[in-house]
């Protein structure tokens, strides 16, 4: 079976950081990513807040330029899903749609997934009108009004962002306050093109061949009504992807695994970083920390437990 | 790695739908960052599936006429065509395994 120093699951930040640290570091060192990379960075459009950019940065050209550090240092990318990881000491053994590896360490960054309203016509409309991804999307809509469902960052960064093509945007927040920082709360608030809708959530995504209307309602009023937007984008939080680890590692109540300072499982050589592990920031710069926070440690581990063999 | 080639409004009747093998078709746009994270998955499907299928890319924002007439409204998107019809749609990102199990359905 093919052996690797250092396995990555999943090709965000923290996943490309750890690639970056375990590469240089002259471990055989291999990138999973199941779909595309950058992770939540590769749908995001600037980024304000992290350290070294003053004047901010494209989020896809910054987790680009991580990953070719990554490559330059020898790490290797690979499209791959992992679908099973388990314990063959002292090796963890990880099934992937093309076949079987055996690693020394695994680090799993497989990060979060958005979540969906559940609401009927949202799944239908998915490409029609329904996104999860404003900066992908938001240009099909230039001139039309457009619904966005959420509170928090996200949800307000996408919204001001939509600004730019929409004629309008509203904001439908099943809350009367946000969750979103105080800076993004402040221009969205001022924003001409937004407008918030207060305590409602949408029972219904309408259209057939494209989103024409959202049914909402009114948490306060139990009023319904009808909204016409041309597309809904929905920013309401993330679960953690951590079905891979099922059974494998405790994990909180929110699905995320728990971790120690070094990023470590209780399985030995397994460890877990970024958006995946329990008690963390979410923040891009915080991931990449969390992944070679785990890298130093894998690198520590294959020293004591595998070098004085071979 | 084979680079796909470009498709427009003009050529796409010629490139994709007179094509006598199966075409994939990747929409695109400059802005849209995940659509540039899609690529090096097509263009290695690209080299995997030479001679079998053909790929081309299609810019949705100099080729509004064909984006519209195929009605996308979000990218990536990725069509499958054969014989001058589509035989697979592909929204957003999906694992390579995937998108490899569309084309070999229509070989």
């Amino acid at each position: 079976m093919e052996q690797i120093d250092i396995a990555i699951i999943g090709g965000g930040p923290a996943g490309i950081a750890a690639g970056i640290y375990g590469a240089r570091g002259m471990r055989r060192t291999v990138l999973f990513e199941r779909a595309v990379l950058g992770g939540q960075i590769a749908t995001t459009g600037d980024v304000e807040n992290y350290p070294g950019f003053p004047d901010g940065i494209n989020g896809l050209d910054l987790a680009l330029a991580m990953h070719r550090q990554a490559e330059q240092f020898g790490a290797e990318t690979r499209y791959e899903s992992v679908t099973a990881i388990r314990q063959e000491p002292p090796y963890i053994i990880l099934t992937t749609d093309e076949g079987e590896v055996q690693a020394k360490t695994v680090i799993v960054t497989a990060g979060a997934e958005p979540n969906k309203l559940g609401v009927p016509g949202e799944s239908e409309l998915v490409g029609k009108g329904v996104s999860y991804c404003a900066t992908c999307d938001a240009a099909f809509f230039r001139g039309v009004p457009v619904a966005l469902v959420g509170g928090g960052d996200a949800a307000l960064d996408e919204a001001l962002f939509t600004t730019r093509y929409a004629s309008k945007v509203y904001v439908i927040h099943r809350r009367d306050t946000l969750r979103a920082s105080q800076i993004l709360q402040d221009r969205a608030l001022a924003h001409p093109k937004i407008e918030f809708i207060w305590d409602t959530v949408v029972e219904q995504v309408n259209g057939t061949d494209a989103v024409t209307n959202l049914t909402l309602r009114n948490l306060k009023t139990e009023q319904t009504s009808e909204l016409p937007v041309a597309a809904m984008f929905v920013f309401i939080g993330q679960t953690p992807n951590s079905d891979v680890l099922g059974g494998l590692v405790p994990l909180d109540n929110g699905g995320h695994v728990l971790v120690n300072l070094w990023m470590e499982t209780p399985v030995p050589g397994l460890f877990a970083a970024g958006d995946l592990r329990a008690e963390a920031a979410k923040q891009l710069v915080s991931a990449a920390g969390d992944g070679v926070t785990a890298a130093i440690r894998a690198e520590h581990y294959i020293s004591d437990h595998f070098d004085h063999r071979e | 790695m084979t680079h796909p080639a470009d498709t427009t409004d003009a050529t796409f009747d010629a490139d994709v739908l007179q094509s006598d093998t199966p075409v994939l078709v990747d929409f695109w746009a400059p802005w849209c960052g995940p659509c540039r994270m899609v690529a090096p998955i097509v263009e290695e499907l690209a080299g995997e599936y030479e001679g079998r299928v053909k790929f081309v890319k299609l810019n949705t924002d100099e080729n509004p006429k064909i984006a519209s007439q195929f009605g996308i409204r979000s990218i990536p998107t990725l069509l499958v065509f054969k014989g001058g019809e589509i035989a697979g749609q592909i929204v957003g990102f999906r694992p390579k395994s995937d998108l490899a199990k569309r084309l070999d359905a229509v070989l």
